[in-house]
């Protein structure tokens, strides 16, 4: 007996959505809990998988059409014993399927005629002249024993960072995940933005259709395994964590003489960075105020009992956060050592998984580039993120007995980037505080 | 004293170390092989591939004499053992001259002597004339592989009690064989000169042959030999041994505790090797040695910095393909390639080459088990397979065994004509990580006998067809 598999529901609320992409054809076997397609609504992507086994009969709505009704019919299964091509949909209860039109005129028309109804002619698929030849961009490259013990697991194949061949997803890598607990996809019914939003697009526009419809040129780079992440951790980041931002501006001229002084001091090969400085003195403020170096647990606030500083380092391959563990207690030159050995190995791809997992709180600094100020997105599970600005001579006011005076100083604009459920707006200000006093007064650092 | 420098030193050229010194050269490093007597090692002269080609002799023999079968009429069949043992020794000098052109082409320096660690970054290298030289060296590969192992009572002497060595090259063919020993290596030289028309008998001392086979294709080998008529005694042992004039008389004590006497021409010892950890430099070194193998991590490194080691040396299995992707594994760490991953060993494939074939991969139906996995099995006999009946070869079975949940192809135990050809089918599917379903997606070409490969897949699943 057939199977109908009906258009699902992203939402309780959703009544139709575009059949983004079938990732099988007609004549293919699936397993329950293969991924048989994507579907889109405005503001997410969900997979479609596969509930029962059997062979694809027919496909009944064509790649990319849209506006397809909740319950539709989007293809019929034939089971085991069955002959795939006497299949015809409907043998169940479910009405056949008839995407309703797209509800606007798209516009260039006679780029996007409306979806007709079923039809496996490919050349009727209203899709094609929009959507450039068939990509592999959204194929995972992951061996078919990964994917199956991937999802009994619920973990997320396209997640992970292979380490076979040429990146390759294999066995290996999925039980690492599943023995750490990353990679997980999220239950079914949420499983929309979270796991799945690195292949898809913002917001429901593809921008392989509108340059295809625009004619607009342009070069395609397959996402990497770490590109996907970034992308997936940073929509998690940005959707679920409610970010305020605190700004002040830190005097550095105690500091940069310190730092000379140290320089001297050190042998030849180790130069003291002020980035070092800024570790450390994040790492003593984490300690001064640790309702800061925290994380939100869901039904409780973890405070954690050193401060495991992550650095964002930029690599061709993207952004990479290796971590200096128990910073509070390493000194200058440890710190300095550790960070041109984790980055020399960031920028080789050669960190190990522990070198970059985990981290209590985070800190981005993009002085180097001249830029004066910015605001981080935080790297969850932390409570907060620091940016650091560029170091340059301001102009500044100084009170003193003859009233208040110009004066030049060199000073850089930090900016925290807090998790408002862990961390409150004068929690994210004492730290700031803390910190400030630290670089302000840099001996306190070496105590 | 001239000392020439080298980023990597390997020492041993069997098909470890000269593979090791190749892929090092192919990477950019100044490599040199260090060799004390024939490039291409055991494997090439005094194993896997002289014997070989004496199986392949005795392989024709059989078919002559079955000649009728076929419709082929051949009397008076005799064959020229110095002939047979010509032809194995020409095909072993024809590919280590091979291998020393290969070394050549990829600009490996090859120095003649014996190597061994002659304190940090130095091995010291004494020639056949006694001259020592000393080479330094960034790396040092221990590549020095094993030699048969020796039980008290049966120590080879060259004469009446052989090793693989003098089984390989005999000078007159013996009436009568024993064989101690039902590992690869006994196994071959049993069919072998049991092929010759020698009284062979094969004795164990656990309680079946190719104990690291499958247990099913255990017996089926117990079987097949038997009526070949090799007589085969397992959980036996042999006690002791009187040496008479050109014979030797055996004691062996059977599985119910009763001795019996034996006479034969000759003995086969071919119980287990031991590594070559004498003589090389490992006194005052961090090496670890444990039961005659040193002990490295995954990737072939030694307890000592700069010191690696693989292939039989390190432990089992004993294979020359295991020790060949061993220096590879240990190559790449050493130039800093990403992505070295090392061996698994449940992916290395096993081969006996007797008469009829063995080969297998991965975990047995017992181990799988034991390791907990719930399994599906599935088995294809070759007497179902139209290419084994159009060869005359209706005896043999494949057999795979797959994790019931997620589909892995466990292990794969094939006994029959020509399995050692086939069984790279199912190493291949291993390594791509395969599931049942794509190995039963996979076309098979008829009629050949890998379609038991495919029936042996859809029986696990209950779908064979041809049987």
């Amino acid at each position: 007996m057939s199977v109908d598999i009906l258009m699902p529901a992203l939402s309780p609320t959703m009544e139709e959505g575009t059949l983004a992409k079938w990732l099988v054809k007609e004549g293919d076997s699936v397993t329950s809990g293969d991924i048989i397609a994507e579907i889109e609504t405005d503001k997410a992507t969900m997979e479609v998988e596969a509930v029962d086994e059997g062979t694809v009969a027919k496909l009944m709505v064509a790649e990319g059409t849209e506006g397809v009704a909740v319950n539709a019919v989007i293809a019929v299964l034939a089971e085991e014993s069955e002959d795939p091509a006497s299949v015809t949909a409907g043998s169940g209860a479910a009405p056949v399927a008839v995407p309703t039109p797209a509800p606007e005129p798209a516009p260039v028309a006679e780029d996007a005629p409306v979806a007709p109804a079923p039809s496996p002619a490919p050349a009727a698929a209203p899709a094609a002249p929009a959507e450039p030849a068939k990509s592999a961009t959204s194929r995972v490259f992951a061996s078919p024993l990964a994917k199956r013990i991937a999802g009994q697991n619920g973990v997320d194949v396209a997640a992970l960072s292979g380490t076979g061949p040429n990146g390759r997803v294999v066995k290996r890598d999925v039980e690492a995940a599943i023995a750490s607990g990353t990679g997980k996809a999220a239950p079914a019914s949420t499983r929309s933005a979270g796991a799945t939003a690195p292949l898809a697009v913002g917001a429901g526009l593809d921008p392989r259709k509108i340059a295809g419809q625009l004619e607009m040129a342009y070069e395609e780079v397959p996402a990497s395994g770490m590109r996907k992440t970034i992308a997936r951790r940073l929509v998690e980041a940005k959707q679920t964590v409610p970010h305020f931002y605190l700004t002040v501006d830190i005097e550095l001229d105690a500091l940069l003489a310190m730092r000379k002084q140290v320089n001297a001091a050190v042998p030849e090969d180790v130069k003291i960075s002020v980035n070092d400085m800024i570790i450390l003195a994040s790492a003593k403020a984490l300690m001064d105020e640790p309702d800061t170096n925290a994380s939100w647990a869901g039904d409780a606030i973890l405070k954690y009992q050193s401060a495991d500083v992550a650095v964002a380092v930029a690599t061709d391959g993207g952004l990479i956060t290796p971590v200096i563990r128990d910073a509070q207690s390493k000194s200058l030159t440890e710190i300095s050592a550790e960070m041109i050995d984790l980055a020399t190995r960031a920028r080789d791809g050669k960190l190990k998984p522990h070198e970059y997992q985990g981290g209590t709180f985070s800190i981005s600094n993009l002085g180097m580039f001249g830029i004066r100020e910015f605001a981080a997105v935080i790297n969850p599970p932390h409570g907060a993120i620091l940016a650091v600005g560029k170091g340059e001579k301001r102009p500044v006011v100084r009170s003193t007995d003859k009233g208040d005076e110009l004066a030049i100083a060199t000073v850089m604009s930090a900016t925290l980037s807090c998790d408002h459920r862990v961390v409150d707006g004068a929690v994210g200000a004492r730290w700031l505080n803390a910190f400030q006093r630290r670089l302000e007064n840099p001996l306190s650092m070496l105590i | 004293m001239a000392e020439t420098s080298y980023d990597l030193v390997v020492i041993g050229g069997g098909p470890g170390g000269y593979v090791a010194a190749i892929r090092a050269a192919q990477l950019g490093l100044k490599a040199c092989v260090v060799e004390r007597e024939h490039l291409g090692g055991i494997c090439l002269n005094w194993g896997c591939i002289p014997t070989k080609a004496l199986l392949r002799s005795a392989e024709v023999g059989h078919l002559m004499q079955n000649a009728e079968a076929y419709g082929w009429s051949a009397q008076n069949v005799t064959f020229d053992l110095d002939k047979i043992v010509q032809r194995s020794r020409g095909v072993a000098k024809q590919l280590t001259q091979g291998v020393g052109f290969l070394l050549k082409k990829n600009k490996v320096a090859v120095i003649e002597g014996s190597g061994k660690l002659a304190g940090k970054g130095k091995v010291e290298v004494t020639g056949a004339d006694g001259k020592k030289t000393v080479l330094s060296a960034k790396n040092t590969i221990l590549a020095t592989g094993a030699r048969a192992r020796v039980l008290p009572g049966l120590e080879p002497d060259g004469k009446l009690i052989w090793t693989y060595r003098e089984a390989m090259v005999p000078e007159s063919l013996p009436k009568s064989l024993l064989v101690v020993g039902s590992g690869a290596i006994g196994i071959e030289f049993a069919s072998f000169y049991n092929d010759l028309g020698v009284n062979v008998t094969v004795i164990e001392v656990v309680d079946r042959i190719l104990s690291a086979e499958d247990e099913e294709i255990s017996a089926l080998a117990h079987k097949a030999f038997t009526k070949a008529g090799i007589k085969i005694m397992t959980s036996a042992k042999v006690t002791g041994v009187k040496k008479g004039k050109d014979n030797l008389t055996a004691t062996i004590e059977t599985a119910d505790g009763k001795t019996q006497e034996m006479t034969v021409d000759r003995l086969i010892s071919a119980v287990g090797i031991v590594g070559n950890v004498e003589g090389i430099g490992l006194e005052g070194t961090k090496v670890k040695v444990d039961r005659s193998h040193i002990t490295t991590d995954p990737y072939g490194q030694t307890g000592e910095p700069g010191v690696w080691a693989i292939g039989d040396l390190t432990g089992p299995p004993w294979l020359a393909h295991k020790a060949s992707h061993e220096g590879i594994i240990a190559v790449e760490k050493i130039a800093g390639v990403a992505g070295v991953h090392p061996l698994d060993t449940t992916a290395v494939p096993g081969c006996t080459y007797a008469r009829p074939q063995v080969a297998s991969v991965g975990l047995t139906e017992a181990q799988a088990k034991a390791a907990g996995h719930k399994i599906r099995v599935g088995r294809f006999p070759f007497v179902g397979n139209g290419k084994a009946i159009a060869l005359g070869e209706p005896e043999g079975l494949v057999k795979t065994v797959f994790e019931e949940k997620t589909g892995e192809l466990l292990g794969a135990h094939m006994i029959g004509a020509e399995v050692t050809e086939l069984i790279q089918g199912f190493g291949i599917a291993k390594s791509l990580e395969t599931t049942e379903q794509d190995l039963m997606h996979t076309v098979f070409p008829h009629p050949t006998l890998s379609e038991m490969m495919h029936e042996a897949v859809l029986d696990a699943y209950d779908k064979a067809v041809h049987f």
